[in-house]
């Protein structure tokens, strides 16, 4: 049995939801529903349109069905039969056609918007290029124009192209910042890909690893920090300025012995991990813990905390990462951690 | 005894429905399992690795152990019957099929109890499933695992192909066959064709993991893309594999319901032959991200927009056929009228994935996560659901209990949509697919919540399925031969089950609906094509089981063959392979004609002359 009174039921919480839902699309910084820029500008329009085309059809269908259902219920006891109806070549080429007319209306911007957005910026000298390689679970950034490489935050100049180069160093993972731009899978091996996207506001964006790369595929986060030309230009000048070891011989010893062996400050160190020159001024440590001095979730803390938090367990953060367990006298990790957590490049006035 | 050497497709069709229910019943914990885990953030219920091996089992479980076999338990219990055959083509390679399937299943949920099951997707994509990344055992079960259980699938496909193209009835042309057995038809050549490739990009991961091959090894010259396109040219079709033979059993069920005939059913044909046809055409749109460039971005768009319209033709052709008729809502026809608009839903979607530059930002978000779950469960498991609801009495001579029916129903389909329907929001706030856990803040808590509260419903639906089955199982078997009263197919003309050679004569078919055909004129029962005579049955067989527990050790002992001394896993594995291989010479070498039952025996008489 079936009656108005069940369709209306069937239906109320699926407006309530919707409702709820539209009225809060996601963050400003994240969600691709409230594009931040050119590109991700370009693909919500056709998100739109095709949406609307798809509400469309959806009504329709769900038009008709009601209405059938509704009016052809078998009453108890009725025992006759309906005419056999075989077809209707009318009816039927009316809905071949209508839905050939709708993928035109999509079809063509779709393959419009393919072309435009595979534009390629590299040989563009006013565009800024960074190749991108990711990792298991971290994202390197290199600037070959500036001659400079840093990690889990891509700084760049508001307002400008920025032509990127995607690769990856072990397994597949694609490279997602859903409020300015889709995202381009980073492959292993010569398969380079190439993407363009720029941010004409000032501010921070999240960015995610979109494809399923080991246990912390989900924790494999970034940020996207669009600032004014002047500040980039004295980030990147910044970064190349020789940086001070801690001032304490042991501290500076176990940090040279322990650590950079494998991370890099300024001018000193190894390239395999995450470059640490300006750690604290990123808005995160290993992408996922939150630098604030007022936490509310548990993801969050001071950036000597975090810095603590993540040197003293890393697996702990992200689980299966290539850090593994550092043996460190607490001495040693309260040094490190303060001594890094006092690693600032000011350079945003 | 009788259940390990049958050769009877019905048999085997509940065998399959049996196993498959199983594994739909493990899928479906593990589905669970993932939805606890996120319903609020930085959760950790279950680890990061159990997690990713949750969410690999559960879509390999679903896709190859839980749907696949349920739509075989549906064709191997039905087909026969619609056709008016009196088995599958090849009796003893459809018991073969369905052991190897079985065993393959169970071979690769052993990995949960041997050190972890796969945990690199469904999809396995290289490099991350290559043994530098993935050391332990869980994707060599998965590898051999499938190779086991494809090798099932595959011969089914075949089988069935030969059966609906030479046992029809006298007078059942090509296009006087029902629908579902149309759908079905189409299936097995989607299956001919997309599983060989699957088998290939298997035995070559298996290669570069056990014996140290690079074909998707980037360092030593292979190539990881390689792998997604030699994965996706099998994994498009298999949608399309899924959800034909749904479409069938929608078409079959709102006819009957509707009391009407199928309107447009040679559109419906066309629609269905186009798809499978186009369902091979449009694999790289699993890959625009992949980096393919703009030309071939621009084609696979095109291309895969271009299925909507044989779809909505069906879509609009199911919703005429019940337009004037005369419905009646049972359980089996509430699934499948549910299933229209859902479907309609997941398609549009489906559509808007379509878009490349649009599907940069969908890709691999929670969107997709919606979308095909929406195609796969909101259409091939409502699908199914109508299926069982409707020919339940058909396959086991009992009416499942309508209360309990309406009640799976309601909860199953609202649990459904309060799980799915939120995704696409999710997705499009920024929240990737099979991450583990999610960050606060986001704004991601409080739909990852309302998506879990769904899946407990749709898991409640399933418990009360399963009573349903308990309840009925209970009552005498005493169903009608046309228990809806409105069958219109060949099924429906003999007993309810069906006796052990289903058709005492073959039927003569005068028409499309050919038993409705027979009850208009005032007939109460098919004309026959024969005279009552011996009918010659194939003899059972243990065989097949044997030579499905052969490929089973020879996969335990290769994959073994790195980590034990003295070559054991070697010798294992070759021991395995002489089982089945001997199994093979003992078939071809012994001569078994079967026997006959004579028509004295024949207690149901059928159709009378």
């Amino acid at each position: 049995m079936m009656n108005r009174w069940q369709i209306v039921k069937r239906l109320a919480p699926l407006m309530a939801i919707m409702a709820l839902v539209l009225t809060a699309c996601g963050r400003d910084d994240l969600s691709t529903l409230r594009p931040q820029g050119p590109v991700a500008e370009e693909q919500y329009n056709l998100m739109k349109l095709a949406i609307a085309i798809m509400i469309i059809v959806v009504i329709v269908v769900f038009a008709i069905s009601f209405y059938v259902i509704i009016r052809y219920r078998r009453r108890p006891g009725d025992k006759t039969i309906p005419k056999q109806v075989e077809g209707n070549h009318k009816l039927e080429i009316i809905w071949t056609i209508i839905p050939i007319v709708l993928l035109i209306i999509l079809g063509v911007p779709t393959v419009q918007s393919v072309f435009n957005l595979s534009k390629d910026y590299t040989d563009d000298s006013n565009a800024v290029k960074v190749i991108v390689t990711s990792h298991q679970y971290w994202w390197e950034f290199e600037y070959p124009d500036y001659g400079v490489k840093t990690a889990q935050e891509l700084v760049i100049p508001k307002g400008k192209t920025i032509s990127i180069e995607a690769k990856s160093a072990d397994v597949i993972h694609s490279f997602w910042i859903p409020s300015l731009a889709g995202k381009i899978d980073t492959n292993p091996g010569g398969n380079i890909n190439k993407m363009h996207f720029s941010a004409p506001k000032e501010g921070v964006y999240l960015g995610k690893c979109a494809e399923l790369c080991g246990p912390s595929h989900g924790l494999m986060d970034f940020k996207v920090k669009a600032v004014d030309s002047a500040s980039f230009d004295r980030w990147v000048s910044a970064l190349k300025a020789p940086v001070a070891m801690p001032a304490d011989p042991a501290i500076k010893e176990a940090f040279v012995n322990k650590c950079l062996t494998c991370h890099a400050v300024g001018d000193q160190g190894g390239p395999a991990y995450p470059n640490l020159t300006g750690i604290a001024s990123r808005d995160s440590v290993g992408g996922i813990l939150i630098n604030t001095d007022d936490p509310k979730y548990s993801n969050e803390g001071s950036v000597y905390d975090n810095l603590k938090r993540w040197i003293s367990n890393p697996n702990a953060v992200k689980p299966g990462n290539g850090m593994g367990k550092i043996e460190l006298t607490d001495q040693e990790l309260d040094g490190i951690a303060k001594y890094l957590s006092e690693l600032k490049l000011d350079y945003e006035q | 005894m009788d259940w390990l050497t049958t050769v009877d497709h019905k048999k085997i069709g509940i065998l399959y429905m049996i196993a498959g229910g199983f594994f739909f019943l493990v899928g479906g914990l593990e589905a669970i399992l993932i939805r606890i885990q996120l319903w609020k953030p930085l959760n950790d219920f279950v680890d990061a690795n159990t997690y990713n091996q949750l969410l690999t089992m559960h879509g390999t479980t679903m896709i190859f152990l839980a749907a696949m076999p349920l739509l075989f338990a549906l064709m191997n219990c039905i087909i026969p019957l619609q056709i008016g055959a009196r088995d599958v083509a090849f009796p003893f390679v459809n018991a073969l099929g369905f052991w190897t399937f079985f065993l393959g299943g169970v071979l690769l949920n052993i990995s949960w109890f041997a050190g972890g099951a796969p945990a690199a997707g469904w999809t396995a994509y290289a490099t991350l499933s290559g043994d530098t990344f993935s050391s332990g055992h869980g994707l060599d079960f998965y590898v051999i695992g499938l190779q086991i259980a494809g090798i099932g699938t595959l011969v089914g496909g075949i089988n069935f192909l030969v059966t609906i193209i030479n046992m029809r009835a006298p007078g059942m042309s090509f296009m006087r066959m029902p629908m579902f057995t149309w759908t079905i038809f189409i299936t097995s050549a989607l299956i001919l064709f997309a599983f060989p490739a699957l088998t290939v990009g298997l035995v070559a991961l298996m290669f570069d993991r056990l014996f140290g091959a690079n074909f998707f090894e980037p360092s030593a010259g292979g190539n990881a893309v390689l792998w997604e396109h030699i994965f996706w040219i099998f994994g498009h079709p298999e949608v399309y594999i899924l959800i034909l033979p749904a479409f069938g059993v929608i078409s079959e069920v709102i006819s009957t319901f509707s009391r009407k005939r199928l309107f447009g059913y040679s559109s419906m044909v066309f629609a269905t032959i186009l798809i499978g046809f186009l369902g091979f055409m449009v694999w790289a749109h699993h890959m625009f991200t992949t980096g393919l460039g703009p030309v071939a971005n621009s084609l696979f768009s095109i291309a895969t927009m271009l299925i909507a319209v044989p779809t909505g033709i069906k879509i609009f052709n199911w919703l005429f056929t019940m337009w004037g008729g005369s419905i009646r809502f049972t359980t089996a026809n509430l699934f499948a009228v549910g299933f229209v608009p859902t479907f309609v839903m997941g398609g549009v979607t489906g559509v808007m994935l379509a878009a490349a530059p649009a599907d940069f930002q969908y890709h691999d978000s929670y969107f997709v996560v919606a979308h095909f779950h929406y195609v796969i469960v909101g259409g091939l498991i409502l699908g199914i659901f109508a299926g069982l609801h409707y020919w339940w009495p058909k396959i086991f001579g009992r009416m499942l209990n309508e209360g309990l029916g309406k009640l799976t129903f309601w909860t199953f389909f609202i649990g459904f949509h309060l799980t799915f329907f939120v995704q696409h929001f999710l997705g499009l706030m920024g929240m990737p697919r099979r991450i583990w856990t999610y960050l606060d803040g986001l704004g991601f808590n409080e739909l990852n919540l309302i998506s879990t509260i769904g899946a407990f419903l749709m898991g409640f639906g399933t418990i009360f399925f399963l009573l349903n089955i308990v309840v009925t199982a209970f009552k005498p078997a005493n169903a009608a031969a046309d228990p809806w009263e409105d069958g219109r197919t060949l099924e429906w003309t003999i007993s309810s089950p069906a006796p052990e050679y289903n058709f005492a004569q073959t039927p003569l078919v005068r028409s499309y609906d050919a038993f409705w055909k027979e009850k208009m004129d005032g007939n109460h029962a098919m004309t026959p094509a024969e005279p009552l005579g011996p009918i010659h049955m194939p003899s059972p067989s243990i065989l097949p089981l044997f030579m499905s527990i052969g490929l089973f050790i020879a996969g335990l002992g290769f994959m073994y063959q790195k980590d034990w001394d003295n070559h054991l896993g070697v010798y294992m594995g070759i021991f395995g392979l002489i089982i089945t291989f001997f199994c093979m010479m003992l078939r071809s070498l012994r001569d078994d004609h079967g026997y006959h039952i004579e028509p004295d025996d024949i207690h149901d008489q059928g159709v009378k002359a």
